[in-house]
C-alpha cells in the first residue's frame, strides 16, 4: 500500500521521480543547458549530480539542435536520456531535431530502433517574462505524429507521469508550468507510475465541462469554487494530462453528463488545442451538447512583458467565471476582491 | 596507390564490395525509367571507396550514419540486396516495408543506424551514438558520412564542438565532391581552408583527394589510432567526383554549371577500375574477377526480380511503427 499522506512540492516531485528511476536504471541521465549549475533547473533536481556524478548529469555547450540529436543518438543506442530546457522557447532551436527526426526515427527505422527520449520542458508565465520565456507550444509539439506530449499539474502526477514517460519507449515531452512548482500536494514516498495517455477528472460536477490544460486547472479550479459559492454551479474540470495520446473518453463521457463544454487551454487560441478538443466534442457529441463549445487561451499576439498587458493577455479564473456565466445565461455575480493572479502568493492546491 | 598494405583476400572484398555498389547503382540507372521506383534518387557513383574504406575499416564495430545519398555505405556495411531493391521498389518485404525509401534506408543489425533527407542533421545523432559507446565502454565507434554542404550548416559546428569538448568515438567523414546540390564552394564559403579552422578544435582533421579504397581504409584507420591513443575525434575531409546529376539517374554536365572535362579527369581514377587493375597486378586473373563479378550481377538481377514480384504493403501498414508498443 502506498502512502499517500506526505505533503511534498511539485519542484519536489519532479526531483524525486528522477533520482530513484536514475536509481533503478543506470542508462537514465540528464543534460541539458546549465543542468548542472547551482539553481538545479529551478531546485528540481537537487542532490542528483552528489549522487550520481558528473557522467550521469551535466551542462552542456548552448547547442540545443545538436543536443536534441545527441539524446536522439544516445537513445537508440540504449541509454535513457533527459533533456531538459528551461524554456520550451529554447525547443523551437531543437525542432528540425524533433520535427525531422527525433519523432520518425522509429517509424522510419521499420520499427528496429526505439527513442525512449524526454524532454522536459518549462513552460509559463513568469514574472515580466514577455514573447521569447513564455511559450507552451503544446498544439505545435502534438501536431507533429511520433511525439508524446504531457503537462502534469499536481505533484502527484508530475511525479508518475515523469516515471512514466521515462520508461516508455517512446519520445515524450514534458510541459512543466513555472507556477507549479510551488504547488505542495500528496505524493507517495515510493516510485510510481501514471500512464500516459490518461485524463483525469480534476473537479466532480455536473452542470458544465471545462477541459483545462496545465496552470488553467488551477484557474478553473478557483473560478468553480467562485461559481458554486455564487450560482450554485457544479463545474467538472477534466485534466487530459496528456496532449496526445489524447484521452478523448473522459472527455465525452464528461460532456455527455453536463451538455456544456469550455476548453482553457494554456496556449494560444488560434490552430491549437482547445479548437483540436472543440471538434473533438462537436464530432463525437453533437446531439448531447446544450450549447457551442467555447474555448478559452492566448490571443494571437506575441505575449507582452509588462504587467498591466500581461494581465490581459492570460485569461484567469475570472475570465472563465465569466464565460461560465455568459454560457450558462446567469447575472454576472460580484467577484471576491482576492486578484485574480494569486499565484503570487503561492497557491496551495487541495490536490 | 599506396603500397599493397593488406592481405589479397581484403583487397578481392574490397573489389567486390565497389563493384556491387556500381552494378547496383546501374541497374537503377537501367530500371529506373520503367517508373516503379517511385523515389527521388541520390546516386553515389564515384563515392564508391569512401563507402567501402571506411567501412572496411571501422569493422563491425562501426556504428555510421548517412545522407539521402547513402546507397554506397549501405551495401558496403550489409552486402544485401534483397532488402534494400525491395525498399526502392516500395514493396513490404523491403527495409522499412516501403516507408522509409532511398533516403532512409537503415540496418541497425549491421551498424547502419540510419540516414536522413535532411543536410547535417543525423551528424548530432551520430554524436549521441558515440557518447552512448563511451559511456557504456563498448570500443564501437559512430561514423557519420555528410557532404560539404553539412558544414554550412550550423548543426555542424555544434555538432564538432560537442565531439571535441567531450572526446567522443566519432569520425566526421565529409564526402567533399564540391557542390551543395549545384552550388560550388566558392560561392557558399566565407573562409579560406575548412581543414585549417577545424584545426583549430582538439579533435583530428585529415584530407585527402584519393580515390583509392586502401588508402582510404588505411587514413581511417589512422583517424581510429587518433582516438584509441588520444582520445581525439577525428574529422576526414575525403574528396571525391559525383558522377550523375544531385538527384535522379542521368549526368548533367549539359547544364553548364560544372565542365565535363572535370569528370573526365576524375574518371581515370575511377575508384571502381582502380581496385580492379590492382586485383590484376596482385595475379589475380580477369577470368577469376569476371566470375566473382558474375555472381554479383547475378546476386542484384535476381534481388530486383525478387522485388518486383513481391507485395506493396498493407493499408493498415500506414499505422505502424509510429510509436513503439510492448508486445
Amino acid at each position: 500500500m502506498m502512502k499517500k499522506n506526505r505533503i511534498i512540492s511539485y519542484s519536489t516531485a519532479i526531483g524525486e521521480a528522477l533520482q530513484q528511476e536514475m536509481e533503478r536504471d543506470s542508462s537514465v541521465f540528464l543534460y541539458g543547458l546549465d543542468v548542472a549549475d547551482h539553481k538545479r533547473t529551478s531546485g528540481s533536481t537537487f542532490g542528483i549530480l552528489e549522487q550520481f556524478g558528473s557522467e550521469r548529469m551535466f551542462s552542456t555547450p548552448l547547442s540545443e539542435e545538436a543536443l536534441m540529436g545527441v539524446g536522439l543518438g544516445a537513445a537508440i543506442a540504449g541509454l535513457r536520456p533527459v533533456n531538459i530546457h528551461i524554456r520550451s522557447d529554447f525547443l523551437l532551436l531543437a525542432m528540425n531535431q524533433l520535427g525531422n527526426m527525433v519523432s520518425s526515427y522509429h517509424y522510419g527505422s521499420g520499427g528496429k530502433l526505439k527513442v525512449p527520449l524526454v524532454i522536459r520542458s518549462i513552460i509559463g508565465r513568469g514574472w515580466g517574462q514577455g514573447f521569447q520565456h513564455s511559450k507552451s507550444m503544446q498544439s505545435i509539439f502534438a501536431h507533429i505524429p511520433g511525439l508524446k506530449v504531457v503537462m502534469p499539474v499536481t505533484p502527484y502526477d508530475i511525479k508518475g507521469i515523469l516515471i512514466a514517460a521515462i520508461r516508455d519507449e517512446n519520445p515524450v515531452i514534458v510541459l512543466e508550468h513555472r507556477q507549479l512548482y510551488w504547488v505542495e500536494g500528496e505524493v507517495p514516498a515510493e516510485p510510481y507510475e501514471v500512464p500516459l495517455g490518461k485524463g483525469k477528472i480534476f473537479r466532480k460536477g455536473k452542470d458544465i465541462t471545462i477541459v483545462a490544460t496545465s496552470w488553467m486547472n488551477v484557474e478553473a479550479f478557483k473560478a468553480a469554487e467562485i461559481l458554486e459559492a455564487a450560482h450554485g454551479i457544479q463545474v467538472e474540470i477534466i485534466d487530459p494530462r496528456t496532449i496526445y495520446p489524447l484521452d478523448e473518453k473522459i472527455i465525452l463521457q464528461s460532456v455527455e453528463k453536463t451538455g456544456h463544454c469550455i476548453v482553457a487551454d494554456y496556449d494560444w487560441l488560434f490552430c491549437g488545442f482547445s479548437a483540436e478538443v472543440a471538434a473533438l466534442v462537436q464530432e463525437k457529441c453533437f446531439k448531447k451538447l446544450q450549447s457551442p463549445v467555447v474555448r478559452i487561451g492566448f490571443p494571437h499576439t506575441p505575449c507582452p512583458t509588462t504587467r498591466q498587458l500581461e494581465n490581459v493577455f492570460y485569461p484567469d479564473s475570472l475570465s472563465i467565471v465569466r464565460s461560465v456565466e455568459k454560457k450558462l445565461e446567469l447575472k454576472p455575480c460580484v467577484l471576491p476582491k482576492e486578484a485574480p493572479n494569486s499565484w503570487e502568493h503561492k497557491f496551495r492546491g487541495p490536490f | 596507390m599506396v603500397k599493397h598494405a593488406v592481405t589479397k583476400e581484403t583487397s578481392r572484398k574490397l573489389y567486390r564490395q565497389l563493384y556491387l555498389i556500381r552494378t547496383a547503382e546501374n541497374a537503377i540507372r537501367a530500371h529506373y525509367g520503367e517508373n516503379e521506383m517511385k523515389m527521388p534518387m541520390h546516386m553515389s557513383i564515384g563515392a564508391e571507396a569512401i563507402a567501402a574504406g571506411v567501412c572496411h575499416a571501422l569493422g563491425e564495430r562501426g556504428q555510421v550514419f548517412c545522407t539521402y545519398r547513402s546507397h554506397a555505405t549501405y551495401l558496403a556495411k550489409t552486402e544485401e540486396t534483397d532488402d534494400y531493391f525491395a525498399e526502392l521498389y516500395g514493396k513490404v518485404s523491403g527495409i522499412a516495408r516501403g516507408k522509409a525509401g532511398s533516403m532512409h534506408l537503415s540496418s541497425p543489425e549491421h551498424g547502419f543506424l540510419g540516414a536522413s533527407a535532411i543536410v547535417a542533421s543525423t551528424i548530432p545523432v551520430a554524436v549521441g551514438v558515440a557518447l552512448a559507446c563511451k559511456r557504456k565502454k563498448t570500443k564501437n565507434m559512430a561514423a557519420v558520412f555528410f557532404g560539404d554542404g553539412a558544414i554550412d550548416e550550423g548543426v555542424f559546428w555544434e555538432s564538432w564542438n560537442i565531439a571535441c569538448l567531450m572526446k567522443l568515438p566519432i569520425l566526421f567523414i565529409c564526402e567533399d565532391n564540391r557542390l551543395a546540390v549545384h552550388t560550388s564552394g566558392e560561392e557558399r564559403h566565407g573562409y579560406r581552408s575548412i581543414v585549417n579552422v577545424l584545426k583549430q578544435f582538439t579533435g583530428n582533421v585529415f584530407e585527402s583527394r584519393t580515390t583509392d579504397v586502401e588508402e582510404i581504409s588505411a587514413i581511417t584507420k589512422k583517424a581510429m589510432r587518433g582516438y584509441a591513443e588520444q582520445e581525439k575525434p577525428a574529422f576526414l575531409r575525403l574528396h571525391y567526383y559525383r558522377y550523375l546529376e544531385h538527384v535522379g539517374v542521368n549526368e548533367d554536365f549539359d547544364q553548364g554549371y560544372r565542365s565535363q572535362k572535370e569528370f573526365i579527369q576524375w574518371q581515370k581514377r575511377d575508384p571502381v577500375l582502380l581496385q580492379r587493375k590492382r586485383l590484376l597486378g596482385l595475379g589475380i586473373t580477369e577470368d577469376a574477377i569476371k566470375k566473382e563479378e558474375g555472381v554479383t550481377d547475378k546476386q542484384i538481377a535476381e534481388s530486383i526480380e525478387r522485388a518486383k514480384k513481391a507485395k506493396f504493403p498493407d493499408q493498415k501498414e500506414l499505422f505502424t511503427n509510429v510509436f513503439y508498443e510492448a508486445r
